[in-house]
């Protein structure tokens, strides 16, 4: 058989086809004109964004939706440069992408061309691999393997650089979905004699708390993880990057451990003799002082990425593989232990300390722990939630209701202010079906509020709820409790009127600023097609509690109650 | 401890550069490095030396084996190897002191490679134990410059270090 020949961006546009991408995010530019010319008679669906840092947080909410890769188009040095927050954000949380990024032509790499920056050498630490093609006849190989390693394995960011002069040069193209690289070799199936000591050290096991993260979601083992904890009786923690993995509305779930984590998580952690830790990193976040952290547990740590193994905490019990794999290789095997007493224990703490709600209004103001579980009880469950960074972030976590996985979207690793509102438009991209809601604060949604002008010109019915306490909430919290009150820098007293701001992009805004005003308003957004924006203008001094200082034992926990 | 990997990579553009940057990034100190071909074409070998606990070269090792172009790392230190570096001394020498020079670099077996009216240059390998011992005797001659490869190493015996 006589292989055809085609160009470069054809390549691009027939591998994308190939590997089921429908949908692609991006900015045109110089150096991608031919792929965008190519484009032009595709049937490839393409969110045209205003910046591309947007292009990349939108891939990744649809792939975090989906579980499928996210593709980025971008065009060479600033086009690829704006990607890079995106990138280690994606990298940070294990996200699947294939970013294409153009390159000026072959002959003017390296002479400081216009539009040129060395992105591969850029993205270096932040992507999981990434190629600089140097000649067509490479593109589908490239293109099989970076889709390959995005979405295999621990999943993250691919970036291939194509330099102007490659989209147009012409090559044989033959595509494999299927590849075989040397170097990467994941493992999926769990160690049986691993699985086996696991097995028996959940059966002797008195206080065992099982500890889940992001990984959870990522392999989907949510049906197993829920079986698993109710079979054994064992409660559920979860990372941020885990929320939704198990329902949020069951008995044993704990809520989240570590710095804004719920007393009952941290206290469980610290007086549990065995963790069962799966899709997790023991990110410092959540370990807080490392060598105070569960003292008394022993370890079991089953992730797919060898590395995070020992990394930052001793393990006892190693079990590298896929979580869903492992989990029910455990599930086959298990024998419950006697966790009644353990339970007893743990109900209390629950009882005794319940997430703080911030309590009545003062002053007429709003509280933005209500707005969040106003929130949450109109939008109901099932809604797909993309936080941004900071107090409403943790709010969000701490007072939505998330029962399901792949509804709830934050940037946990590189905490990332910018991320939420692109990532929901990318969310409501992939499930038109779904209600999206994206919750905000006054400080992140102005670092990527240009796309608004993205949700109106396709008319994306994602709600956006602006936690409006006219300061940079979290770094404010952080200045109270350990800089003397010293607020350097972190008030917003020249906000915009937001609602106005979508107004003039051709987005309904609406002002929210007591309870009633609030309802009202989720009302109508709830009751429009298309894009809303609420602006809940919300008490200034509210704190997020439970906190547990920087580097400080989990145990030591600042509930907030005054 | 001293730590010597060797590492089979993929001799793809930008390897040593993302080897490199791994252990800078991660804060671990290259004490040497040297690159050079193996018996499979497309194969390359690294040889890198680090100074760090046992605990910090496993996790180097496991952060290595994620890099997509790297196919082997194997710690030779833990096991029987043969260790070697090539270092050149230029070598301040006149007609007076040329035979003393030339005694010393014959017990060390080593060899002068180059000679003007005043300099030699002396070539030797060995450990990192002889190369010490050597600079030190000559520096009474006085070295105007030095140069050193990085080290090398194999395993003792039929065992090797393979990619697959």
């Amino acid at each position: 058989m006589k292989i055809r020949k085609i160009k470069g961006a054809a390549m691009v546009l027939e591998a994308l086809r190939e590997e089921g991408v429908d949908q692609v995010f991006g900015f045109p530019g110089g150096a991608v004109l031919p792929l965008y010319n190519q484009l032009y008679d595709s049937p490839l669906k393409h969110l045209l964004v205003r910046h591309e840092q947007a292009a990349v947080h939108a891939a990744d909410g649809y792939a975090r939706v989906t579980g499928k890769p996210g593709v980025v188009f971008a065009t060479s040095g600033p086009g690829a440069t704006n990607l890079v927050t995106g990138i280690a954000t994606a990298y940070m949380d294990s996200v699947p992408l294939v970013l294409i990024t153009g390159q000026v032509a072959s002959g003017f790499i390296g002479t400081d061309a216009f539009q040129e920056a060395d992105i591969t050498g850029i993205t270096l630490p932040i992507t999981k691999h990434n190629y600089l093609v140097k000649d067509a006849a490479e593109l589908p190989e490239t293109l099989s393997e970076a889709f390959y390693l995005a979405s295999t394995g621990r999943c993250g960011p691919v970036l291939i650089d194509i330099p102007k002069d490659i989209f147009d040069q012409e090559a044989p193209f033959a595509y494999s979905v299927h590849c075989d690289i040397s170097g990467y070799k994941p493992t999926y199936v769990g160690h049986m004699g691993q699985i086996s000591r696991a097995v028996r050290a959940i059966k002797n096991a008195k206080r065992p708390v099982i500890f889940g993260g992001g990984g959870l979601i990522r392999s989907g083992a949510s049906a197993e993880l829920t079986r698993f904890a109710r079979e054994a009786k064992i409660p559920v923690t979860l990372s941020l990057m885990g929320l939704g993995a198990y329902p949020g509305s069951e008995e044993l779930f704990l809520g989240m451990p570590g710095m804004h984590g719920s007393v009952a998580a941290n206290y469980a952690l610290t007086e549990s003799d065995l963790i069962i830790a799966m899709g997790v990193r023991f990110d410092d976040r959540v370990t807080g002082k490392l060598e105070t952290f569960a003292c008394d547990a022993k370890i079991i740590h089953i992730d797919i990425d060898p590395a995070e193994i020992g990394k930052n905490i001793n393990i006892d019990i190693p079990i590298v593989g896929d979580v869903r794999l492992v989990l029910e290789a455990i599930l086959e095997r298990m024998k419950a232990p006697n966790t009644e007493a353990w339970l007893k224990k743990i109900d209390t703490w629950k009882k005794q300390y319940p997430l703080p709600d911030g309590g009545k209004m003062v002053n007429g103001c709003l509280k933005p722990q209500a707005v969040i579980r106003m929130l949450s009880d109109k939008f109901g469950p099932g809604t797909i939630v993309a936080t941004d960074v900071g107090q409403h972030q943790m709010w969000s976590a701490q007072h939505f209701s998330i029962t399901e996985p792949r509804t709830f979207l934050s940037s946990g690793g590189l905490g990332t202010m910018g991320y939420g509102f692109p990532a929901a438009i990318g969310a409501k991209v992939a499930m038109p079906d779904r209600k999206v809601l994206c919750i905000t604060g006054d400080g992140s949604f102005q670092m990527n509020i240009q796309e608004l002008a993205t949700a109106a010109q396709y008319n994306l019915d994602v709600k956006i709820a602006v936690i409006n306490n006219s300061c940079l909430g979290m770094v404010r919290q952080w200045q109270e409790l350990f800089y003397d009150k010293r607020y350097s820098c972190t008030t917003l007293n020249v906000n915009p009127d937001f609602e106005k701001v979508a107004e003039a992009f051709g987005v309904k805004g609406l002002r929210a600023e007591n309870e009633d005003e609030a309802a009202g308003a989720i009302n109508v957004a709830l009751e429009t097609r298309g894009p809303v924006l609420i602006n809940f203008v919300v008490e200034q001094e509210e704190n997020v509690f439970p906190m547990v200082a920087p580097n400080h034992p989990i145990q030591e926990i600042i509930t907030g109650g005054d | 401890m001293k730590h010597v990997l060797a590492i089979l990579v993929e001799d793809k553009p930008g390897v040593l550069t993302r080897v490199a940057g791994l252990f800078s990034r991660r804060g671990f100190n290259i004490d040497n490095i040297a690159v050079g071909e193996t018996v499979t074409p497309g194969i390359s070998r690294m040889t890198v030396t680090v100074e760090c606990s046992e605990t910090i070269v496993e996790q180097v090792t496991k952060q290595l084996h994620k890099l997509v172009n790297v196919v082997k790392v194997s710690n030779l230190s833990n096991q029987p190897s043969v260790m070697r570096e090539l270092m050149l001394l230029k070598v301040h020498a006149e007609v007076g002191n040329r035979s003393d020079i030339q005694q010393i670099v014959e017990t060390f077996r080593g060899k002068v490679v180059d000679v003007s009216p005043d300099s030699m240059i002396v070539e030797v390998t060995g450990n990192e134990e002889k190369l010490e011992a050597i600079k030190l005797l000559l520096e009474h001659f006085g070295i105007k410059e030095i140069a050193c490869t990085g080290k090398v190493a194999l395993l003792r015996g039929s065992k090797v270090t393979r990619e697959s």
